[in-house]
C-alpha cells in the first residue's frame, strides 16, 4: 500500500490542429482497491479535465473501456491497480478509428460488422399476437447464448495480426457471432449462404489461427473452438462448389 | 451546423428507445436514436436477473396470470402506480416475450423432470411438465406471488439488448452515438426535435422532427454511491425542466440497494441474503437482528437499507478512503456454495475488489439503485406540457411503479412501454402535420453555441465542474437518502441551492476544444442540480412514506393526503426552487389501497377524509 503510482497515457487530440500524438506522465497515490477506472477519473477531475477516455458501466459488462494496458489489451473497469507495477502504459486500441486520447470508435466498426455478417435471425415468419411461442431445447439455449456473451469490446480485434494487416478482416468477433445464428434453429440459413458471407480471405480464411484473440477476451468466448469449426465447416462448403460448379 | 430531418427522433438507444424504433420503421416511418454510447452499451446490457411476464409455464409459475402480475406491481408500488398503467402493462408482457423469441432471444426453457431449488437456504424439490417442454421459463424473483421472471442465464439484459438492435439494424434505424442531446427545440406548445453535440467532434447538430422521445435511462449519477452506469447522469432530465413546461413526476420516489460493493458501487445479488449471508459492523457484529428480530437480514430492500443507514450513522460504519460502509459476509457459506450457486458474486468480488469472498469481507452500502421518476406522460407515453414529445423506459413517469419498483419489472417495462409509446406515435403520426419553424431551430442552436462559448471563457465564472458535481453529491448522499427528516431536507436544499448559483458560474479549466469531456460535464450541471432539487424537494413536501420515501419524522402512509404524485416543474430558468403540483395517484382504482403484506407500517386510511 502507499505506493505512488506513474501513468504514461497517449495524448492526441485529433480536433486541435496543434495537437501532436504524445505520451504524457501523471501521478497518482494508490488506495485501496484501486482500479483504472477509478484512477483514471481521478486524473481527468483532478489533474487534467481534457483527458479522454470511456467507461460506462464499469463492471466489465458493456465492453466500453477496452484500451491496451502495458502492451496487452483489456478492460480497464476490470483491472486492478495492484496487479501491475508501479509505471503503468495505458494506449488505446489499434484497428479502431481513434477518438481522441484512448477513446476510440469501436461502434461504427461494429456495426459495419453486424450488417455485413447480417446480424439478425433470417427467417419467413411472422411475428403473431396470438400464439405461443415454437418451442427450442433449452441445451440450444444456453448453446447460443454462450456465444451470445460476447460485449463487442474489441479486444480480439486489436490483438489480431490480420486484422491489424487489413482493414477488411472481420475478426475473431464477427465469426462468433455467425456462429451464434448458425446453430440457432430459428435462422433459416443454409451454410451455402453463410459461406457467402464469411467463405473467404476477409472472414474465415484469413485467419492465421494464433489465437491471440482467445488470449485477450475478457469474457473468455471459446473463439479458438469456434474457429476450427467454422474453418472446417466452410472448407466442406468450398470444396462441395468446387464439384457442383 | 449539419441538420437532420427524421420522423422520429429517439434520444437513447437502449430497450426502450430501441423497441419504439422498431415499431416506427416497422410502420414505415423514418426514425433515428441518439446515444451517449454505442446502442449496445447502454444501460439495458447491465440489468442480469431476468423481466416479468405472467406466462406460467414453469410449475412454479402454475395459476399466474396478467391479473396476479397486476396486483403484485400495484402492491410493489405501495398504491403509488397509475392502475390503468400497470394493467396495460401486464397483460402486454407476455406478447412482448413472445416477440423478442421470434427476434432471437436465447430465452432459458422448461426442462421436464425433476430438480433441485433453495428457498431460505433450504433445499425443495419440484418437477416440470412434459407438456410445457421448450417454452420460456422463469424463475423467482423478491415481491412475486409466482415464478415470474424471464431470464437469459446470468445476461438476461445483454442478451435482449443485443437482439433489439440487431432488429433495429435488420430494419434500417439509424443509430447515432457519440451524440449527446442537449436541448429540446420547442416553443412553449410543440417539440421539433433536439439539439445534440457530437462527441466525436464537439460540433453540434439539429435533430428534426415530427414526434421526438425521451428514452434516455434513470439519472442516477446525481448521488454518489449509485449501480448506475456512469453515463446514467440526467442530462437529458435537465433539458426537458428546461423547456419550463414539460413536468417531472414522482421524482423523490428513489429505489437505494442494500448492497453496493465499495467502492465502485457494483450491485452484489440480493441472493447472498437469500442464502445465508450476514450483515457486520465495525466491529464485525451482527446488528440487523436487533433492529428486525424476526425477518434480521431478509427483510426488504427498503427495511434493509434503512436500517444500515440508521447503523452507521449510530457511529457503526467501517471508515474507508471511500467513506463509510459495512460488511456483507458470506465466508460461512463455504467455497462449494460461493463459487458455485453465487459464481457471479465471486467474479465480482475477486476481479474488481480484489477481495476472495471465501475468506474474506465484502464491504458493502446501501447505493441508489432505480429512479421511478421521470418524465411524466399519460398511459400513451405522450409528455405532459409539449406536443409531440413522448417519453418511456426508466426516464419516464409513465408510472406503473408508483413508489417502489418490483425486481424484473424495469426491464420488462422498458419492451413493453417501448413497444406501446411506439404504436401510439406512428398512430400520432397518421394525422398529424406540423410546420416546421425554422426560427425556432436557429434560435435554440445560436442560444446553446452562446452557452457552450460562455463556459469556454470562462464569461459567467471559473467554478470547477466537478468540485461542483461533488458537492450536489454529497448533499442528496447525506440528505435526501433512505432516511428523510425535515431537518436534514432542509440543509440538502440550502446545499443544494447554493450549489445551483455555482453551478451558473461554472468554467473550464481546460481549452474544451473537440470532444471535451469537461465542456460535456459542465453543459449539463445545472440541470442536474436541479433535478437534486426535484428530489429533495419533493421529499420535503411529502410528509408521509410511501414505498421507498421514508420520512423519519412521517412514518406512516397517508392515503387521506397523500395519495398524489409529484409534478415538479422548472417554470423560470432562474428559479432555485422547483414549482411543485400534485394530481391523483391513479384515474380508476382496480384494487383500493390496502396493506402490501410486507414492512409492516402504520398506514392513514383514504377513507379518513369523509368521516372528517
Ligand atoms: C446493476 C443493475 C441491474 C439491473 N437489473 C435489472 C433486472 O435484473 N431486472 C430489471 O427488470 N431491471 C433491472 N435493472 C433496471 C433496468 O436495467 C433499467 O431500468 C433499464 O434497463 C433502463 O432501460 P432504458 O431503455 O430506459 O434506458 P438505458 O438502457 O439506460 O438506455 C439509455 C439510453 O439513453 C442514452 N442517453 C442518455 N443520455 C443521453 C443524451 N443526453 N443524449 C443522447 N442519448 C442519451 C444512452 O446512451 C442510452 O442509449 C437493473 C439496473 C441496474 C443499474
Ligand atoms: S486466430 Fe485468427 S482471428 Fe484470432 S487473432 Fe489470430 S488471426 Fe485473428
Ligand atoms: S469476442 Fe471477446 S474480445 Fe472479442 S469483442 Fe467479444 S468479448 Fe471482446
Ligand atoms: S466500463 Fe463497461 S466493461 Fe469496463
Amino acid at each position: 500500500m502507499g505506493r505512488q503510482l506513474k501513468f504514461n497515457i497517449f495524448r492526441f487530440n485529433p480536433q486541435n490542429p496543434e495537437s501532436v500524438p504524445h505520451m504524457e506522465s501523471f501521478s497518482l497515490d494508490e488506495t485501496d482497491s484501486m482500479t483504472l477506472f477509478i484512477a483514471l477519473n481521478r486524473i481527468r477531475e483532478e489533474q487534467d479535465g481534457s483527458l479522454q477516455f470511456d467507461f460506462c458501466c464499469r463492471a466489465g459488462i458493456c465492453g466500453s473501456c477496452a484500451m491496451v494496458i502495458n502492451g496487452r489489451p483489456g478492460l480497464a473497469c476490470h483491472t486492478k491497480t495492484k496487479d501491475l507495477d508501479p509505471e503503468i502504459t495505458l494506449t488505446p486500441l489499434p484497428v479502431f478509428k481513434l477518438v481522441g486520447d484512448l477513446s476510440v470508435d469501436t461502434g461504427t466498426w461494429f456495426r459495419s460488422m453486424y450488417n455485413k455478417v447480417e446480424s439478425w435471425i433470417h427467417t419467413d415468419k411472422e411475428f403473431d399476437q396470438s400464439a405461443i411461442e415454437d418451442p427450442m431445447e433449452n441445451d440450444i439455449a444456453e448453446s447460443i447464448y454462450e456465444l451470445d456473451r460476447c460485449i463487442e469490446c474489441g479486444c480480439c480485434v486489436a490483438a489480431c495480426g490480420t486484422a491489424r494487416l487489413r482493414d477488411d478482416f472481420m475478426g475473431a468477433t464477427a465469426l462468433n457471432r455467425l456462429g451464434r445464428f448458425i446453430i440457432d434453429p430459428r435462422d433459416k440459413r443454409s451454410d451455402r449462404e453463410y459461406f457467402d458471407v464469411i467463405g473467404s480471405d476477409e472472414g474465415i480464411f484469413g485467419c492465421m489461427g494464433l489465437l491471440a484473440c482467445e488470449d485477450v477476451c475478457p469474457k473468455n468466448l471459446p473463439l479458438m473452438n469456434q474457429l476450427s469449426y467454422l474453418r472446417r465447416k466452410m472448407g466442406i462448403v468450398a470444396i462441395k462448389q468446387m464439384f457442383t460448379k | 451546423m449539419q441538420t437532420i430531418y427524421k420522423d422520429v427522433l429517439i434520444i437513447g438507444a437502449g430497450l426502450a428507445g430501441e423497441r419504439a424504433a422498431a415499431e416506427a420503421a416497422g410502420a414505415g416511418l423514418t426514425a433515428v436514436c441518439l446515444s451517449i454510447v454505442p446502442a449496445r452499451r447502454s444501460h439495458s446490457a447491465a440489468a442480469m436477473g431476468g423481466m416479468q411476464a405472467a406466462l406460467a409455464n414453469s410449475v412454479m409459475g402454475e395459476g399466474d396470470s396478467t391479473d396476479v402480475h397486476f396486483a403484485d406491481t400495484v402492491k410493489g408500488s405501495d398504491w403509488g402506480c397509475d392502475q390503468e398503467v400497470a394493467r396495460l402493462f401486464a397483460d402486454t408482457a407476455p406478447v412482448e416475450m413472445r416477440c423478442l423469441c421470434d427476434w432471437g432471444v436465447p430465452w432459458n426453457r422448461v426442462v421436464p423432470g425433476k430438480s433441485k431449488y433453495f428457498k431460505g437456504g433450504k433445499q425443495f424439490d419440484k418437477e416440470e411438465k412434459e407438456e410445457k417442454r421448450g417454452l420460456i421459463t422463469a424463475r423467482n424473483f423478491g415481491g412475486t406471488a409466482k415464478w415470474r421472471t424471464c431470464y437469459v442465464s446470468d445476461g438476461t439484459g445483454h442478451s435482449v439488448l443485443y437482439t433489439m438492435d440487431n432488429r433495429c439494424a435488420q430494419l434500417g434505424v439509424e443509430v447515432h452515438d457519440k451524440v449527446e442531446a442537449i436541448a429540446f427545440i420547442q416553443d412553449g406548445e410543440t417539440c421539433y426535435g433536439a439539439i445534440a453535440r457530437s462527441l466525436r467532434s464537439g460540433e453540434l447538430i439539429a435533430y428534426v422532427s415530427k414526434a421526438t422521445m425521451v428514452a434516455s435511462g434513470g439519472f442516477g449519477k446525481i448521488y454518489k454511491a449509485s449501480t448506475n452506469a456512469v453515463i446514467c447522469d440526467g442530462g437529458v432530465h435537465g433539458a426537458v425542466l428546461d423547456t419550463g413546461v414539460v413536468p417531472l413526476g414522482n421524482m423523490e420516489a428513489v429505489q437505494f440497494h442494500p448492497t453496493g460493493i465499495v467502492p465502485t458501487d457494483i450491485l452484489v445479488t440480493e441472493g447472498c441474503r437469500g442464502d445465508g449471508g450476514t450483515l457486520l459492523d465495525v466491529n464485525e457484529e451482527r446488528f440487523m437482528h436487533i433492529y428486525e428480530p424476526d425477518k434480521a437480514e431478509l427483510a426488504s430492500r427498503d427495511v434493509v437499507a434503512r436500517w444500515m443507514t440508521y447503523h452507521m450513522r449510530e457511529g457503526k460504519g467501517v471508515p474507508s478512503p471511500y467513506g463509510e460502509h459495512l460488511w456483507l459476509d458470506i465466508r460461512h457459506l463455504g467455497e462449494k456454495h460461493i463459487t458455485g450457486k453465487l459464481r457471479e458474486v465471486y467474479e465480482i468480488c475477486t476481479s474488481f475488489l480484489g477481495v476472495d469472498p471465501i475468506h474474506q469481507l465484502i464491504p458493502v452500502r446501501p447505493t441508489q439503485h432505480y429512479s421511478m421518476g421521470g418524465v411524466r406522460t399519460n398511459k400513451d407515453g405522450a409528455a405532459y406540457g409539449l406536443k409531440g414529445l413522448f417519453a418511456a423506459g426508466e426516464a419516464s413517469c409513465w408510472d406503473m411503479h408508483g413508489f417502489n419498483r418490483l425486481g424484473g419489472n424495469s426491464l420488462a417495462e422498458t419492451v413493453v412501454a417501448g413497444g406501446i409509446v411506439g404504436r401510439k406515435i406512428v398512430e400520432f403520426l397518421e394525422t398529424y402535420e406540423c410546420s416546421i419553424p425554422t426560427a425556432v431551430i436557429s434560435q435554440t442552436a445560436a442560444k446553446q453555441q452562446q452557452r457552450i462559448s460562455d463556459i469556454v471563457s470562462g464569461k459567467n465564472g471559473n467554478e470547477n465542474v466537478y468540485r461542483i458535481r461533488e458537492a450536489m453529491q454529497d448533499a442528496l448522499d447525506k440528505g435526501a437518502h433512505v432516511f428523510r427528516t425535515e431537518e436534514g431536507l432542509t440543509k440538502c436544499i440550502n446545499t443544494l441551492q447554493k450549489t445551483l448559483q455555482r453551478a451558473r458560474e461554472v468554467g473550464l479549466q481546460t481549452d474544451g476544444c473537440g470532444a471535451s469531456p469537461e465542456l460535456s460535464a459542465a453543459l449539463k450541471i445545472e440541470g442536474q442540480v436541479k433535478l437534486a432539487l426535484c428530489v429533495a424537494y419533493g421529499a420535503l413536501q411529502r410528509k408521509e412514506s410511501r414505498g421507498s420515501h421514508n420520512r423519519e419524522d412521517y412514518p406512516a402512509r397517508n392515503d387521506r393526503d397523500w395519495l398524489t404524485r409529484t409534478l415538479a416543474y422548472w417554470k423560470n430558468p432562474d428559479d432555485d426552487l422547483p414549482t411543485l403540483e400534485y394530481e391523483d395517484a391513479t384515474p380508476s382504482y382496480e384494487i383500493p389501497p390496502g396493506d402490501r403484506g410486507y414492512g409492516k407500517m402504520q398506514i392513514i386510511s383514504a377513507d379518513s377524509k369523509e368521516d372528517s
